[in-house]
């Protein structure tokens, strides 16, 4: 049973009341705010386990109220947008936003992304081995097997696969990547990045053109999904 | 022939042209003068005139009425180089030349303004008719699912004993083919305004084409479940940059378009490849084809082939026009030999020269 609490803010009362339906029909329990500022003080009054954010709020928009957010609230948020904000996105994400969803979007989508965020909340960096139904990454003797097979990876191909890995469940941005991986002076290559998810999905995916693990989030980034 | 008297010439150029015109041929009779006659003189002028009128606006014409007037009174009539008229049959005959030159030249106008208004009514018309037309397949495309959507509801909320579980599920299936279908058209209607709006900036970034190849023909198979869309991809392509999510949305409409118009086991394939700084699409089927005469029409925004199957708004193609061209590229349809439709788009686009690296 699960017993997370989650806030969701938007100002459309058609969303709103679909959300609480799906939401505590699968045992969450919901509270709702339909203003920035409603929002925030529900927030801070009693902190949710996890926020559903609209982008475009009527007091104020998305990206403010998740700045506020960020400076105390630590639990997962994931943002709520309309359909073509690639840029909208990738600032949510940029400003701490830990996923999102496109309206319209399915139910099925929309709770894996919620099981996901809550999960990476609570076990993050505990498990040093992920394990998928034929692959497993162990971080801490840095090794990929598939299908029990070792996989040999080079040093770059390991790091954005395990960075990956670690955030299971995450979209992590380009820019993030490129980042973290290549350093600051590279975040503008994405071509790096283009060619070494290639190279990855080649050697850990049974269809690198089909992937089950490494997925595109087009325009904004990528995400290590793991079903098991 | 019409067009050309419509033709525009700029106004400066009309005056030009006209005393010009009035010149020269003075110029040519008063040379064959003692051949002719001052007399036959004033019918050539008045002919020019005459011809003047046909193609140039009223001022012009008039000045180049009274110009000739004064010419054949001053060159031609005598007593030579006065405007003065000796005998009376001259001045009569300069009288309704005159009068003739103006007459020609407002009648003729007359006749322009009224061609002018009945052409105008005649264009506006068709628009209407067109707009009408447009708007009615418009609203039927929208108002079918929302009706769909509308009706299979209020039979949910009745809760009608007589509906069978079985039913319940198809209502409730009703509703959600009849939500993604709006889906798609409201998405065709947005990006069309983009287009039309001029907002429309590709965001241009190393796309992995071979990748975006399989998503879109993912999509498109989970939308048709029958229909198998191969692909063909030169393994040797490079990384190239363009905007990917306006070229995913014209692989996406075009294979679409394959997969709802032709039949279920017929044969859709799409190609990519990489030509001296171009980025190369292709998308074939082996169907029916596009009746020829109809298709310089099949990229006009609403247009729909006269013998079209089934719904739609006449938005997708006009879409992959769009977005194209807005990536600076171009689109073309052709009929193959083989039987079946081709199309073919063709994008300059830079490539990188990064390959694998450890």
């Amino acid at each position: 049973m699960n017993k997370a609490e989650i806030l969701v803010i938007d100002d459309e009362v058609q969303m709103r009341r679909l959300l609480e339906i799906t939401l505590h029909s699968n045992q969450y329990s919901v509270t709702e705010a339909s203003t920035a500022k409603e929002g925030l003080i529900m927030a801070a009054n009693h902190p949710p386990d996890l926020i559903l954010l609209d982008i475009g709020l009527p007091d104020k928009s998305g990206h403010e109220v998740l700045q506020e957010l960020r400076q105390w609230y630590t639990n997962p948020v994931i943002i709520l947008s309309v359909q073509q904000q690639e840029e909208e996105i990738i600032k949510a994400l940029d400003n701490g936003a830990n996923d999102y969803l496109s309206k319209p979007f399915r139910t099925g989508e929309l709770l894996a992304r919620i099981r996901s965020a809550l999960r990476s909340a609570v076990t993050e960096e505990t498990d040093p081995v992920i394990t998928g139904h034929d692959l497993e990454i162990d971080l801490a003797v840095r090794t990929v097997k598939k299908k029990n097979e070792a996989v040999k990876l080079t040093a770059t191909e390991y790091s954005l696969l395990s960075l990956l890995a670690r955030n299971e469940g995450k979209v992590l941005t380009h820019q993030y990547l490129l980042r973290a991986v290549w350093g600051p002076g590279f975040i503008n290559q994405s071509q790096y990045l283009r060619v070494f998810i290639a190279q990855i999905r080649r050697k850990i995916e049974t269809d690198p053109n089909r992937p089950e693990y490494l997925l595109t989030e087009s325009g904004v980034g990528y995400r290590f999904v793991n079903k098991e | 022939m019409q067009k050309f008297f419509l033709r525009k010439i700029e106004p400066w150029k009309q005056y030009l042209y006209s005393i010009v015109l009035v010149l020269l041929v003075a110029a040519v009779c008063y040379a064959l003068t003692p051949y002719m006659g001052y007399r036959v003189s004033a019918l050539v002028l008045l002919v020019t005139v005459s011809i003047i009128a046909v193609s140039y606006e009223i001022l012009p014409v008039l000045i180049a009425a009274a110009l000739s007037a004064f010419i054949w009174d001053f060159f031609f009539i005598p007593p030579h180089f006065t405007i003065h008229v000796a005998s009376t049959e001259d001045a009569i005959l300069l009288i309704m030349y005159f009068i003739i030159a103006m007459v020609n030249a407002v009648l003729t106008y007359k006749i322009k303004q009224i061609e002018k208004l009945a052409r105008q009514r005649k264009e506006k018309s068709n628009a209407v008719k067109m707009y009408n037309t447009l708007f009615n397949s418009l609203s039927h495309e929208l108002k079918t699912p929302i009706a769909a959507i509308i009706g299979a509801t209020d039979n949910l909320q009745a809760e009608n004993e007589n509906l069978t579980a079985d039913n319940k599920k198809q209502l409730v299936n009703e509703i959600a083919k009849a939500s993604f279908r709006l889906n798609r058209q409201v998405e065709n209607l947005l990006n069309m305004s983009r287009i039309e709006s001029g907002f429309l900036q590709p965001k241009k970034d190393w796309c992995d084409v071979g990748e975006l190849l399989y998503e879109v023909t993912r999509r498109v198979e989970e939308e048709h479940t029958a229909r198998h869309i191969e692909i063909n991809l030169n393994p040797a392509l490079p990384l190239v940059k363009t905007d990917k999510g306006i070229l995913e949305q014209v692989l996406y409409n075009l294979l679409m378009n394959a997969a709802r118009y032709t039949d279920a086991d017929s044969l859709i394939v799409v190609t990519a490849s990489y030509r001296q700084r171009q980025l190369l699409l292709q998308v074939e089927d082996n169907g029916n084809g596009f009746p020829e005469e109809e298709m310089h029409y099949v990229f006009q925004k609403f247009y729909r082939l006269k013998d079209a199957i089934g719904s739609g708004t006449g938005l997708g193609l006009s879409i992959v026009k769009g977005f194209t061209e807005a990536l600076d590229g171009t689109v073309q349809l052709q009929n193959k030999i083989t039987g079946g439709a081709k199309f073919s788009i063709q994008i300059p686009a830079e490539y990188s020269t990064l390959k694998q690296q450890p």
